[in-house]
């Protein structure tokens, strides 16, 4: 292993490749300085302008999709980005998410006062960030895009700053973010000792050198650590204290973000760094990820139920939510590599998707009820929803009984999918024991439901605020209920979607 | 008979799908509903009732089309429906499930018209209509991704049902009824994964269809055991049996008076149809291994339940202790697995649903009048309301298994069936039989023997409409009781392909009755 011996070039650079990444990149740069520039624009058009970035973005990634199925997946850039059918399917979920949270943030930022490019230019810049995650081929350029989301995420956590509330969740998001990203650095740093690279080929490659040097133990301490620090990103058990006052604090539209976007680019990062990058060591990691999943299902659903604030009982089903997907992982784990036969990669990916929409669709209808301040998410607050704007409480009801997991929703597809992923690697306990803690889990949907729908009203209630659902915030809504519904219906096409993520660019070449 | 052979023809030449229409045209009716304008109630039930009227007449075409004497799937519809996970929409109706589906087809309507739900009838209408789909669905799937879509998704309506139009401690009666029968799904819902990957080595790919799994796969006996246990909870919480029953006397009180009906006439069906159709079916010899842990259960559902009924205080609440010990009986005939026990137990699924379910309406009209359900607050009411009593005192009977009318012959062929393979179980359980009299009885002498006092004084008697809405019902007790042959015919020949689908993965020898016996025990 003479790496110093290389003389440095240049790598040649594939721009059509790397293309979502500029599109977004340079509209987001045009964004914020065309705007500083000119007088406030008319609104709805930071949000539209977003939106139309977004969507070229998707334009592009499917033009990119049917090159791949061509010409196959490899790797990109000196070996530092993956090109696969993976890389897509998380670009297309992460820009789908930015263009339903501009929508809803679109009336948000005007209602609380705070209309500007900035909170647009930071979705962007955190987007890019996640894509960045979600191709890595390396550890260094994975942290480069964990920084870069997450730096984006801090501000945006604090971005309502007439809110006490707001200010807390960022710089607390901040301290606990930036303890975790040092984890993850000296978990790096520590597989770089052990392995001689950081560079997910040359992992692969260095394991019969490391067994034969018998420094396993410095890669096993670095697989913990970049364990711990991935962890804290998808908000799993015990890294998730976070969680819950960041989601509570932050301006709403910013939690949906955090939650669709957040666990997208975390999650693909853990598939790419466990399953990909560290198959050879899957023996040691993939028991630490089983007891990660019980305890993360156990304790987000447990903890949910004594919430009172639906913001707080969100994030506490969203780290349940996060304990489904980690079952996809340690699925994945049992094959390791980019094995055509295992359920639970595409799995993985597929709840990814189904929980992106769905979360989204929820926390609009939650920042809707928050009424003007974003302060009103007390359970007392939904109470009578369903006499006031009965589609909206039905819309609601949808997106709670799909991520309750009752069938014909895509909730139910998304969570029989890791089920099944499980059970194929006959990790019974594992799918028991989620299947329970959806049904603790129930109970706060349900908490939810009877006080929209059957809860008796109370003095006071009259004098709340009048709802208003924009336009926007419906449109975005009413694609979310449409897009559970029609999975719940018929998700042939997407399951179909999601079993050509196992087509992940061999790292092995790149070696 | 020639209107049978007519309709049957007519079916099969055409090639409606008939079982499609019974799960699609509630649906309709229910979106139908939901989208009508608050202003005018009267089209808004009139629809609900002519759709659900509608689902019961193809439910009873379907009855005419069945072609008695075949023991496989009827009237099959099967298309692709998820292709990769190997999940299709495959709908069949045998001799088990043919009257479920009518008694389901007739119930609605019933409950509809009969019984009014005071406030938000656009919502409500929306929900049964719903709920009428997801039985109708359960009842009718040969895939088991899609009975447990069906399984499921019925309690959505009832949550709603009960919580929104209950009495009393509502919400708490729907939260619990929720949470208990998810818990149990959340087993099976494993337990159907499993048993479709693990079948995948002897089938060599991956079906949800029941009737391959249940012919083609092959597994070992321990890891069917576990499988099968997954399935029984589901289904055991749903009966409900010992000890996972305490979900309903508190589901059943509370539920508006047509979510008792749906509830006790067939919903409680869905956990009895369950272990016939995926219990016994798919697995056989753990069905068999086990058999005493569910025949000692359901003794203890028939003793406790008619002991706890004995002492309720609440007229809904012991119709409800009731049912446990009457859904007893049905298990006992399951487990016991001969032709007659079986076939008593499936028609003692319809006779519980069609006595229960008139018992549930009857309590019903006592609350309507009184607003009060209280054995002790009721009194003399036979004196002023004769007819009413007698129609309750019919039902009731029923209820008792007293000769003559319908429960006494499910509940005879039970015994008798069971006798020959589960003999000390049966003598327990018959003395269920007994105390069924005593807590029926008892009550009724309570509420309606002796003087009316102040309060009774006025109560009203049966009206025209309510009559009309009992008399389906008491035509049934009675029609069954004395001439159950037609039913019994359409039954028996699906219980026997069952019985020896049992005896060719197992090898178990059903025994003869009494006369042939003699060398089976000597």
């Amino acid at each position: 292993m003479n790496l110093a011996a290389t003389p440095f070039i240049a790598p040649s650079i594939d721009w059509f490749a790397i293309a979502p990444m500029l599109i977004l990149l340079g509209g987001g740069l045009v964004l914020l300085v065309a705007a500083s520039l000119t007088p406030p624009w008319p609104k709805h058009l930071y949000s539209l302008s977003t939106i139309a970035i977004a969507v070229a973005t998707i334009v592009v990634v499917c033009f990119q999709w049917g090159r791949i199925s061509d010409t196959g997946a490899r790797i990109i850039i000196g070996d530092a980005l993956a090109y696969d059918h993976f890389s897509m399917f998380g670009i297309i979920v992460v820009c789908l998410a930015l263009i339903l949270v501009s929508l809803i943030t679109d009336d948000f930022v005007r209602r609380e006062g705070m209309d500007g490019p900035e909170i647009y230019g930071l979705y962007i810049m955190a987007v890019i960030g996640a894509i960045v995650m979600i191709m890595s081929n390396d550890l260094i350029v994975l942290f480069l895009g964990l920084e870069t989301l997450s730096i984006s995420f801090y501000v945006l956590a604090a971005s309502n700053r007439k809110r006490a509330e707001s200010q807390e969740a960022g710089i607390k998001y901040f301290v606990l973010g930036g303890f975790s990203s040092a984890f993850f650095l000296y978990g790096v740093a520590l597989i770089y000792g052990g392995t001689g690279s950081t560079n997910f080929g040359r992992i692969i490659a260095s394991f019969d050198f490391v067994s034969l040097q018998r420094s396993d133990s410095m890669v096993l301490v670095g697989v913990a650590l970049l364990l711990i620090g991935l962890s804290f990103k998808v908000a799993a058990a015990p890294f998730h204290f976070w969680a819950p006052d960041v989601y509570q604090g932050s301006p709403t539209p910013v939690t949906a973000f955090f939650a669709s976007v957040g666990k997208m680019a975390a999650f693909a990062a853990m598939l790419r760094v466990l399953v990909i990058a560290l198959p050879n060591w899957k023996d040691d990691w993939r028991p630490v990820v089983w007891v990660i999943a019980i305890l993360t299902l156990v304790i987000g659903s447990i903890s949910a139920v004594v919430q009172t604030n639906v913001k707080r009982m969100l994030a506490y089903s969203s780290i349940s939510h996060a304990g489904f997907i980690l079952i996809g992982v340690e699925a994945a784990g049992h094959v390791g590599g980019s094995s055509a036969e295992s359920r639970g990669m595409p799995s993985t990916m597929l709840y990814l998707l189904i929980y992106a929409v769905l979360v989204v669709g929820t926390f609009a209808i939650v920042s809707v009820v928050g009424r003007t301040g974003d302060a009103a998410t007390e359970l007392g607050s939904f109470r009578g929803l369903a006499r006031q704007k009965p589609l909206l409480a039905l819309a609601l009801t949808v997106f709670l009984l799909a991520q309750a997991g009752v069938p014909l929703t895509s909730g139910f597809i998304a969570k029989f999918g890791v089920i099944q992923a499980a059970v194929d690697q006959r990790s019974y306990a594992l799918a028991i024991v989620a299947m329970v803690s959806a049904v603790i889990a129930a109970f706060l949907y349900l908490r939810i439901l009877i006080s929209m729908w059957l809860a008796d009203p109370e003095a006071g209630d009259d004098t709340r605020e009048a709802l208003r659902v924009p336009a926007s915030t419906a449109i975005a809504i009413g694609f979310c209920v449409a897009f559970t519904l029609y999975v719940g219906f018929n998700p042939g096409w997407f399951i179909g979607l999601s079993e050509t993520v196992v087509n992940v660019a061999s790292s092995a070449s790149g070696g | 008979m020639t209107a049978a052979t007519f309709a049957a023809e007519g079916a099969a030449a055409s090639g409606f799908p008939l079982l499609t229409a019974l799960v699609l045209v509630p649906v309709l009716g229910a979106v139908l509903v939901a989208s009508m304008s608050k202003r005018r109630p009267e089209w808004i039930k009139l629809t609900a009732i002519l759709f659900s009227v509608f689902t019961g007449a193809i439910s009873v075409w379907m009855l005419g089309s069945f072609k008695t004497a075949d023991a496989g799937f009827q009237l099959v519809s099967k298309h692709e429906w998820i292709s990769s996970w190997g999940i299709s929409w495959h709908l069949g109706v045998d001799g088990i499930s043919l009257f479920l589906v009518v008694l389901t087809g007739v119930l609605f309507p019933l409950a509809i018209v009969g019984v009014d739900p005071h406030h938000d009838e656009k919502p409500y209408l929306a929900w049964l209509l719903l709920l009428e789909a997801g039985v109708m669905g359960s009842f009718l799937s040969l895939d088991l991704f899609l009975f447990f879509v069906f399984f499921e998704i019925v309690l959505v309506p009832m949550y709603f049902l009960i919580g929104g139009w209950g009495h009393g401690k509502r919400i708490y009666a729907a939260t619990k009824f929720f949470l208990y029968t998810m818990i149990g799904s959340a087993f099976m819902l494993v337990g159907i994964a499993a048993t479709v990957l693990l079948a995948k080595n002897s089938l060599g790919r991956v079906t949800f269809d029941l009737v391959e799994l249940a012919n083609d796969s092959n597994f070992a006996a321990s890891t069917a055991r576990w499988l099968f246990f997954a399935f029984a909870i589901a289904f055991a919480v749903k009966v409900p049996m010992f000890p996972l029953h305490t979900w309903l006397p508190d589901a059943h009180t509370e539920a508006p008076t047509a979510g008792s009906v749906v509830l006790a006439g067939v919903m409680l069906k869905l956990g009895t149809y369950g272990f016939l159709r995926f219990g016994l079916y798919l697995f056989p010899q753990a069905a068999r291994n086990t058999r005493a842990i569910f025949l000692t259960l359901a003794v203890i559902g028939i003793l406790y339940g008619a002991i706890a009924a004995t002492m309720q205080k609440d007229l809904k609440r012991l119709v409800a202790y009731s049912s446990i010990a009457h859904l007893g009986f049905i298990v006992l005939g399951t487990f016991a697995m001969t032709s007659q026990s079986i076939s008593g137990g499936v028609l003692q699924m319809i006779n519980h649903g069609v006595s229960t379910g008139a018992l549930f309406l009857l309590v019903g009209m006592i609350y309507e009048r009184r607003h009060t359900r209280e054995i002790s607050a009721l009194k003399g009411i036979q004196s002023v309301a004769p007819v009413f009593a007698a129609a309750f005192t019919l039902v009731m009977l029923s209820s008792i298994g007293v000769p003559g009318l319908n429960g006494f012959v499910g509940e005879f062929l039970v015994l008798i069936g069971s006798f020959l393979t589960a003999r000390w179980w049966t003598v327990v359980a018959a003395s269920g039989v007994i105390l069924a009299a005593l807590y029926l009885l008892w009550a009724y002498q309570r509420v309606f023997h002796g003087e009316p006092d102040e309060d009774n004084k006025s109560f009203a008697e049966l009206r025209w409409k309510e009559g009309m809405v009992l008399l389906p019902f008491i035509a049934a007790i009675v029609f069954c009781g004395v001439y159950p042959k037609p039913m019994l015919d359409r039954i028996q020949p699906s219980v026997n392909a069952l019985i020896s689908h049992i005896s060719d993965k197992t090898g178990y020898v059903e025994p003869q009755p009494v006369s042939t016996s003699q060398e089976a025990h000597p």
